[in-house]
């Protein structure tokens, strides 16, 4: 291939302390000959030194005399290589001082992520701790490489069981594509070359991995945006507008619009040093000339006039707070988005995340490294994409006005929404993203809002999950009895009932299930919607499944339940003969014996009933919605 | 590749012009440093690119020591001309009066007075905010560690420990009186696609990147050519065919001034065959700048004191 075709690749590499990151790269550069003779003997040098009797790859790396001296590794560094397909970046960020800072700053650019595993030790909270920012970073592809493995005898139980846990782990990430390679850094097995030692790996090396991944299909080409950088005047009969086409294509006389003005006119020519284009995209950086004399300037947004970015001045947004300081709340500071400069202030933190557990827990401010939830009032509206959807017009950095430093690093999550919000604007978006033709969404008549106000009591689904045969129809119509006695809206929703009517197209394979459970979800959507504390009680066996449930519902309005008995409890209740039924055969794919049936990890109530009374455990769920939901409608005593 | 994928050198390039763009349009007085060298001429070709059909918005700056090769004084002065850019040349003239030389005060000292403090100085002269250099991450370890946009205190300092994170494309160009930025286009650019830029797009350089026979003399391993134009008292080498000189073949793969620079054995008289030479090279490019060579962390005190 023609050097001057090749692609580019970024990648970024992060692994724990002493899982040989630095030797992994050190046989990276080796394999590809990109360490020279010079290079190689000023580390030997220094190596020698510090009397060390081998010579330290990690020097080659570590670029600053203090990372040296002691031995660590302070900031990012970036690392040049090529081979006949591709030339790399890669960005070596530090494992463990400042990790969440680095790490992000690195990651920002990457289309790929290499975590390091080390295979004596499996799976770290580290390990996870890096999973969960390149998720947060929409990082399309993740390689892990399971490295050390000669001094685990290339054991390919031991490397399956640590692909398994961090598949299992990675569940919980919005993460697409994942690729598990066995790899010995020190003695070169499968980084460029593949082992002859781990025969039973059918995969390629990660070299080959690295020059294959195919990273020009993640480039947004769909939604034109071009953030203007630049007035290029000349002369009196020349305006062209300079910047880098962020995402999307664009030819002559197609019609756009300049934000914030809202100016329509069309693309005239498309200019560069080369000639002019008929066709240009991202990430090209172009001059644009328009048809009209309409007003442009820095920070202004040219985009097609159908395809238009939200514009908002709240955002919620998920931050990562990168300085010594700690955020001052309500402060303005400067917020830099595409090429404007707007004045922002965090007006509440919604829940800071705890990068180890992955919990939310609530916070007064963010310090050093601290990433969560924030709603942000801006100045004027800036026009923005979700950072799913479009990194370049969904990204943003906090700078203080005062030290001019980089306070934070901002992902667009959308529009600030609130509850009352919910049910005209959420529930619109969703219902043009998968709608039937031809339906048209009508918001509904009377808000949720206003239904809650004449009700006295909020709207909330209340979901049960269990095994057949554990209580769980049981508590929950004892409970309705009770809300409804109060006064309370309410709705119940029961698998065996659905699966007669609205599901009896539906049987009990996994993709049944999940159908099953889809439809029960958009039903209770209806009935929360209309102000109903909704009551669902259903086996719903898959994670999954449950998590696009309680994805359909706003923050706090999803109680999932687990009604938790053994499996040899229920099947001696057995209330409706199933399980005499599955053991003969006659029920294939049963839910406890031939499915499996996936527990909640974080239920926000669990309820035994193997040995409890059906009012012990009424009690305990009044209790909970007294306490945490603050459902004020029970009657004392 | 289809139409809709750019190749790694025109992402670069995109990469390159976007920076540059973002200097001229956040800075009040940006200069670029031009050092007549293979990456000042490709950086001068992204800055035309930058802002055609407009001309570049910035003068250049060449900080000249007097010690450069004579063939880089002509070259820079024909190509300054025939693209109609303002070049401004500044100088440490005390200093070079004073006799300044690395032999005689050291490469240290003679670097830190006729390089950094000329520069410091012009910046201070002309009151530019922001520099733009053509420095690359990947010459040297140091410069590994270095931000697109880096920021300098008041007296021109790095401060490699405290450097602002810098997050996808939105670089942060905010700075307060006094402060000024070095801007790096060409960060992540590598000797390779600096050679293969120049030919895709047929770039002038200076001819002495081309292999001719030369007379030089050896001088601590490093080939130093002989040059009877330079000033300087006569035992230095360069100044002196008292020597052992010898003719060799030989060309520059990187530049800088003439007691300071070695030639490498090399027959390579076209891009392709420079490109060739560079694939196979064994060394990296800065293995004849006795600048890198006093200490592992030379470059980086260097860099702390406000030299690129």
């Amino acid at each position: 291939m023609p050097t001057g075709e090749k692609s580019l690749l970024r990648f970024v590499t992060t692994g724990s302390v002493d899982d040989g990151k630095s030797t992994l790269i050190g046989r990276l550069l080796y394999e590809t000959k990109s360490i020279y003779d010079d290079q190689y003997q000023a580390i030997e040098k220094s190596s020698k030194k510090k009397g060390l009797k081998e010579v330290e790859l990690a020097y080659l790396l570590d670029g600053l005399a203090a990372e040296r001296e002691q031995g660590i590794t302070i900031d990012v560094a970036y690392r040049y290589f090529e081979t006949a397909k591709r030339k790399f970046i890669i960005t070596d960020s530090p494992g463990h001082v400042q990790y969440t800072k680095n790490m992000v700053t690195g990651a920002s650019k990457a289309d790929c992520a290499v975590i390091l595993i080390d295979a004596r030790n499996g799976v770290l909270t580290q390990s996870r701790r890096h999973g969960f920012l390149i998720s947060l970073l929409q990082i399309p592809h993740l390689i892990v490489a399971v490295n050390k493995m000669d001094l685990v005898d290339y054991s390919q139980d031991v490397f399956s069981r640590i692909a398994e846990d961090y598949m299992d782990f990675s569940q919980k990430l919005d993460i697409h594509d994942i690729v598990f390679i066995p790899v010995s850094a020190l003695k070169g097995d499968n980084v460029a070359v593949k082992s002859k030692k781990m025969p039973w790996y059918e995969g390629a090396t990660l070299l080959h991995n690295l020059e294959n991944l195919n990273v020009s299909a993640d480039r947004n080409l769909v939604d034109f945006r071009f953030p203007v950088q630049y007035v290029i005047r000349p002369h009196a009969n020349f305006r062209g507008f300079a910047g880098k086409i962020v995402s999307g294509t664009i030819a002559p006389s197609e019609e756009v619009a300049i934000l914030p003005s809202g100016k329509t006119t069309s693309v005239k020519s498309i200019i560069t040093y080369d000639g002019e284009l008929k066709e240009a995209f991202a990430p090209q950086s172009v001059v644009l000339t328009l048809s009209d004399e309409v007003d442009v300037s820095r920070g202004d947004l040219i985009v097609r006039k159908k395809n238009l970015p939200a514009i908002e001045s709240s955002l919620e947004a998920i931050i990562c707070w990168m300085d010594d300081e700690p955020m001052t709340p309500e402060m303005s500071y400067i917020m830099k988005h595409t090429t404007r400069f707007v004045r922002a202030s965090v007006k509440n933190i919604v829940y800071k995340i705890d990068v180890n557990t992955l919990h939310r827990q609530p916070a007064d401010t963010f310090s050093l490294n601290d990433i969560g939830r924030v709603e942000i009032k801006l100045a004027v509206p800036i026009f923005f994409d979700p950072y799913k959807m479009n990194h370049a017009t969904g990204r943003f950095i906090l700078i203080d006005p005062l030290t001019n430093k980089t306070v934070a690093a901002g992902m667009i999550r959308g529009a600030e929404r609130h509850v009352e919000d919910y049910v005209a604007g959420v529930a619109a978006d969703d219902a043009k993203q998968k709608k039937s033709p031809h339906a048209v969404w009508r918001d509904l008549n009377i808000t949720l809002a206003e239904r809650e106000k004449q009700s006295g009591h909020r709207a909330v689904v209340l979901w049960f999950t269990g095994l057949s045969g554990s209580g769980k129809s049981t508590i929950a119509m004892e409970l309705e009895r009770r809300l409804f006695e109060c006064g309370c809206r309410t709705a119940m929703l029961d698998g065996d009932i659905v699966r007669h009517g609205l599901c009896s197209d539906l049987g009990f394979s996994p993709a049944d299930r999940k159908e099953n459970i889809r439809r029960a979800g958009e039903v209770a959507k209806i009935l929360f919607e209309n102000g109903n504390i909704v009551l669902c009680t259903f086996i719903s066996p898959f994670k999954e499944d449950r998590s696009i449930v309680r994805s359909l519902f706003p923050e706090g309005r999803f109680i999932e339940i687990h009604v938790d008995c053994d499996i040899e409890e229920c099947r001696r209740r057995d209330p409706n003969g199933l399980y005499k039924k599955a053991e003969s055969g006659l029920i294939k794919a049963f839910t406890g014996l031939s499915s499996p049936y996936e527990p909640p990890e974080k239920p926000e109530l669990v309820i035994h009933t193997k040995n409890a009374d059906i009012a012990g455990c009424v009690n305990a769920l009044e209790q909970y919605l007294k306490d945490e939901f603050k459902l004020k409608i029970f009657k004392n005593g | 590749m289809n139409s809709l994928n750019l190749s790694y050198l025109r992402q670069l390039e995109a990469e390159s012009i976007e920076i540059m763009r973002e200097v001229a349009a956040e800075f009040k007085n940006p200069v670029m440093l031009y050092s007549v060298g293979k990456d000042s001429s490709v950086m001068v070709r992204l800055a035309q690119k930058a802002f055609y059909p407009g001309s570049i918005p910035f003068p250049l700056m060449h900080v000249d020591t007097g010690y450069k090769f004579p063939e880089m004084y002509t070259f820079r002065d024909e190509f300054c001309k025939k693209i109609d850019v303002r070049l401004i040349v500044e100088k440490n003239e005390e200093w070079i009066a004073r006799g300044c030389h690395p032999l005689k005060m050291g490469v240290d000292k003679c670097c830190s007075y006729l390089k950094t403090g000329a520069l410091l100085q012009a910046l201070a002269k002309h009151g530019f905010d922001a520099a733009i250099g053509g420095a690359r991450r990947e010459e040297e370890k140091s410069r590994a560690k270095e931000r697109v946009f880096s920021l300098r205190d008041a007296f021109g300092q790095w401060d490699p420990k405290n450097q602002r994170p810098e997050l996808w494309d939105t670089y942060n160009t905010k700075i307060n009186d006094g402060e000024s930025m070095r801007i790096f286009p060409l960060s992540n650019w590598t000797e390779k696609d600096i050679w293969e830029y120049i030919k895709l797009e047929q770039i002038p350089v200076v001819p002495i990147y081309f292999a001719r026979e030369r007379e030089v003399v050896e001088h601590n391993g490093i080939l130093i050519p002989v040059s009877a134009s330079l000033p300087g008292p006569d035992e230095m080498p360069g100044n002196t065919v008292r020597g052992k000189t010898k003719k060799i073949t030989c060309r520059f793969r990187s530049l800088g001034c003439i007691p300071c620079t070695g030639a490498i054995a090399s027959r390579a008289v076209t891009f392709d065959e420079i490109i060739a030479e560079v694939r196979a090279a064994t060394k990296s490019e800065r293995e004849n700048r006795v600048i890198d060579l006093t200490s592992d962390s030379s470059m980086e005190q260097k860099k702390k004191e406000g030299y690129f």
